[in-house]
């Protein structure tokens, strides 16, 4: 009975060893491979999205990483890898999206509301400076007593 | 006043954007190859290995090419739209059979219906690497000059196949 037990046990933690074996580094090259991650790192996976092509488990982002890893072994430099999957993928690959005036909101929004932030800050301040240079008259002051009290 | 309608004007503005942002659909990225040619391929056929099929064989025709496999569970959603479409000899429409293998493949056509004019066999998944494929099924309209015209990703839906693409196919084939 016990022998069954370890027997299932074995049987039930193989696909387990299994998928271990297969999440290793694929290169027998540790240069090449160090440089596929570099740049796998700075793109999207398509299937599950916010996940990098370098940290991706699924199926394209393998076939992915072996397709920039053979580029790279025919000596593509990471600019034309870049290319490559921006012709098939278009930008969305690319966690660093280029410059376009699509992407203006995108690149400059931040700024803008900076822009937008301070503005409305020194107005707000530069009011209330003025309220303060203004004192009360005699007059005001009397009528605030009487309808604090 | 404007004390009141500045902020009510800021959501408003922000609740726009969400809105626009809630009703887009994130897994649909717009396909780069619309209006571009198709990139060239050679593969063998699924049923007959020896022999291969090239993009140019199509040139001239208006066509579908359906990216399909055997463990993929939405394809079998789609494919009886694509059985009675073949049925009318409206639009040729060739299978690219997406990383399987060869007899799971055949087996699948055998059992659910083989509406294509042929499939090639892209084992690898290089082909579909070069037509952009990331969801399967996905399903591209070709037209006469071999162009892209429309991606469909994910599985066709009637709507979609009623709205869009015959539609469409309708006009290229002029």
């Amino acid at each position: 009975m016990r022998r069954a037990i370890a027997i299932c046990l074995l049987f039930g933690f193989l696909p387990l060893v299994a998928v271990a074996q297969e999440a290793a580094p694929m290169a027998a090259d540790p240069e090449l491979e160090k440089r596929v991650l570099a740049l796998a790192e700075e793109l999207r996976c398509l299937v599950c999205q916010n996940e990098t092509l370098a940290a991706s488990q699924a199926p394209l982002a393998v076939d992915l990483r072996r397709e920039i890893r053979e580029q790279m072994q025919r000596g593509k430099t990471d600019s034309e890898i870049r290319a490559f999957l921006v012709e098939r993928y278009g930008d969305f690959v690319l966690y660093r999206p280029p410059v376009t005036p699509a992407t203006f909101l995108l690149w400059f929004g931040p700024f803008l509301l900076l822009v937008a932030g301070s503005a409305a800050l020194f107005i707000y301040l530069k009011r209330r400076s003025l309220l303060r240079d203004h004192p009360l008259t005699e007059d005001e002051r009397k009528r605030v007593e009487a309808l604090l009290q | 006043m404007i004390k009141y309608l500045l902020p009510l004007s800021i959501f408003i503005v922000l609740a726009g954007f969400l809105a626009v942002g809630l009703s887009r659909d994130p897994r649909e990225v717009p396909s780069p190859l619309i209006n571009k040619a198709a990139p060239p391929f050679s593969l063998p056929q699924l049923h007959e290995p020896e022999k291969s099929f090239a993009l140019e064989d199509m040139k001239g025709k208006v066509w579908l090419l359906n990216v399909w496999a055997s463990w993929c569970i939405t394809c079998r959603y789609e494919h009886p739209l694509f059985n009675e479409l073949s049925k009318t000899g409206f639009v040729p429409i060739i299978g690219l059979n997406y990383k399987d293998e060869r007899p799971a493949a055949r087996l699948w056509l055998e059992q659910f219906g083989d509406p294509y004019l042929l499939s090639i066999s892209d084992t690898e998944g290089r082909v579909g690497i070069d037509f952009g494929v990331y969801l399967v099924p996905e399903t591209f309209v070709i037209d006469k000059s071999g162009a892209v015209r429309y991606k469909q990703i994910g599985p066709v839906t009637p709507e979609a196949l009623r709205d869009k693409i015959i539609p469409l196919v309708r006009e290229l084939q002029r």
